[in-house]
């Protein structure tokens, strides 16, 4: 599988990060290279064998459904580029 | 008088409480020495007034006659990954320019409730991404090693944490915090002829640091002896229930019970860690490793890990892909940068505020990532990496039938040149072949120096252990340094 500068495109535009053509470009070659070699992978026989998706025996802890943080929303926001009147403040979304 | 900059984290503690010096004086003295590093581009923040603070809170404690706690007295430098209350945490990025937490990362809250004080945040590859510090957004760390024979090539202190290994081999530090995803406390320790331990996933709260790969991502200390990480790694380690995958284990007295003696002890040997071509001055060091364990009265066995040639490959399809989830923050909303070109809308600022804030390396991991990720493809890559993982954690499952530790080098290679690898990012990638694979499998795994190849440079030797056995690590690691005797240190040219 190689990808062309269409697919470049598409995937910066999923990740939410604009490149210009040149840039995309210049990625073509770089993502396809990379590619190429993580899909040796396919060569290993992987029947039978269960995805890992935990590294170290344990198990999901549970606890009590209640309220553990809260009444922080000036810290919260301490950092927002954009904050007013106590909520996050970004571009119009609806017209 | 002694230079305090030269002692270790055991004999400034061990000489704060004896009444040899003050707390004041050391943090002082590391003050000093970190102010006139510039050269060295360690530091993101330095933080000396908090140094101080920790310092004459230990004095006073000791003038009143209090217990002092585990790192009264000793200073430490914080890697910029690690969330610190009111002290800006950027992750080496762009992105984060001017990001001041309101809360304190677990690891380093534990450190601080220790004593220790913080002598300035440490600079890295860009969240972490990067096996040569060249990646950062506050420009490279350098090396504070030089090849021998006049050659003043700026040298890559290694990656990620690249500030802790330049810092603590500089005598700008005693000891520093890392973290390790694929390598990134082991190499950049075995590029500065220092130590580093990357403890079992889950030792270490993964609570307030900078994600980057979050089933990978593991904390740990960096110090020039192995003693010194056992101490550090004590007072980081526990329990913490805003982690999830959080070990609810006691944490071990793994400083007391330090011992070189490995009777009893079968240390493995994998065969595929010698592939064709590996540079003959780490074979050597390779060898030498292995008698010095013998001398210690470990038996040595050849193992096998079969699937060690697929780790590279399964690691760079599952850290992406989880980057690329993880990274998924940087919005522009909540904090960090906003980049609103005139007239744009949501989806423009998000994607204006990603290009302006991300650099290279890390644009190019979420887009791997993404693309893994993305329909019609997930199984092929995603799913299929997942599987090989469980192969190589197998590998480790089966060779530790055989054997309680495996030896190997830590690196490819000494440390190289900065900018010498940057134009291929699989060259850069294949840095990390011999400590992928223990992070894909989230065992403990320790780097110690070894000795310097022909350039003057340090080589490292790398100690992997069964899950949650530390002692095993450092015990060999502690075999290993007294053998090894390694007290080159870079000769002081900033």
């Amino acid at each position: 599988m190689s990808i062309d500068l269409q697919t470049v495109k598409k995937i910066a535009s999923l990740s939410r990060i604009s490149v210009t053509d040149a840039e995309a470009e210049a990625m073509v070659p770089e993502l396809n290279n990379i590619l190429g070699w993580v899909e040796q992978l396919g060569e290993v026989d992987v029947t039978g064998v269960e995805p890992m998706t935990a590294v170290i025996p344990n198990h999901l802890r549970l606890r009590d459904d209640v309220v553990t943080d809260g009444n922080v929303r000036d810290k919260v926001l301490a950092n927002a580029p954009q904050a007013e009147h106590g909520f996050f403040a970004v571009p119009k979304v609806i017209e | 008088m002694t230079n305090l900059t030269d002692l270790t984290v055991a004999e400034i503690r061990d000489g704060f409480r004896a009444g040899d010096f003050s707390a004041r004086e050391v943090a002082a003295a590391f003050n000093a020495n970190v102010a006139a590093a510039k050269a060295l581009n360690a530091f993101i923040v330095e933080t000396p007034e908090k140094a101080l603070e920790a310092a004459d809170a230990a004095d006073r404690a000791r003038a009143a006659g209090e217990a002092l706690k585990p790192l009264s007295g000793v200073p430490i430098g914080m890697k910029d990954l690690f969330c610190t209350e009111g002290v800006q945490t950027t992750a080496a990025s762009h992105m984060l320019e001017g990001f001041k937490p309101t809360y304190e990362s677990t690891v380093s809250k534990k450190l601080w409730d220790a004593g220790a004080g913080m002598l300035g945040k440490l600079n890295l590859d860009q969240f972490a991404m990067g096996s040569s510090n060249e990646t950062s957004y506050y420009g490279n760390v350098i090396s504070p090693w030089r090849r021998g024979g006049g050659d003043n090539a700026a040298l890559a202190p290694g990656g990620s944490s690249g500030g802790s290994s330049a810092a603590i081999s500089a005598r700008l530090c005693p000891a520093a915090t890392g973290t390790d995803t694929g390598g990134s406390i082991r190499q950049p320790a075995a590029f500065t002829g220092i130590s580093g331990i990357k403890p079992t996933y889950g030792r270490c709260s993964r609570w307030g640091i900078v994600a980057f790969a979050s089933s990978l991502d593991q904390a740990g200390p960096m110090a020039r002896t192995v003693r010194d990480n056992a101490i550090l790694l004590e007072s980081m380690a526990g329990f913490d229930p805003k982690d999830s995958t959080s070990l609810d284990l006691a944490v071990p007295q793994w400083e007391a019970s330090l011992s070189s003696d490995l009777r009893g002890k079968k240390v493995g040997i994998p065969r595929e860690y010698r592939p064709d071509g590996l540079n003959a001055e780490i074979a050597a060091l390779w060898d030498r490793g292995i008698e010095w364990l013998k001398d210690a009265g470990a038996e040595v066995v050849e193992v096998s890990l079969p699937h060690t040639k697929y780790a590279l490959p399964t690691y760079y399809i599952i850290a992406p892909a989880e980057a690329s989830s993880n990274l998924a923050r940087y919005d522009g909303v909540r904090y960090g940068q906003r980049d609103l070109p005139d007239g744009a809308g949501l989806q423009d600022m998000y994607a204006a505020t990603r290009a302006a804030g991300f650099g290279p390396e890390v644009k190019r991991r979420i887009m791997i990532g993404t693309y893994v990720l993305s329909a019609g493809f997930y199984d092929a890559y995603y799913t299929q990496a997942q599987k090989v993982r469980a192969l190589i954690a197998r590998d480790f499952d089966q060779a530790f039938e055989k054997c309680d530790l495996l030896l190997t080098p830590t690196a490819p290679s000494a440390s190289f040149a900065l900018g010498e690898k940057q134009a291929d990012p699989l060259a850069m990638y294949l840095n990390d072949v011999f400590t992928v694979p223990a992070s894909l499998a989230g065992l403990p795994a320790i780097a110690v120096p070894g000795g310097l190849d022909a350039q003057g440079l340090p080589l490292g030797l790398q100690i992997i252990g069964k899950a949650l056995d530390e002692q095993t690590v450092l015990n060999a690691g502690l075999a290993i340094e007294e053998r090894a005797g390694f007290a080159a240190r870079p000769e002081k040219w900033w």
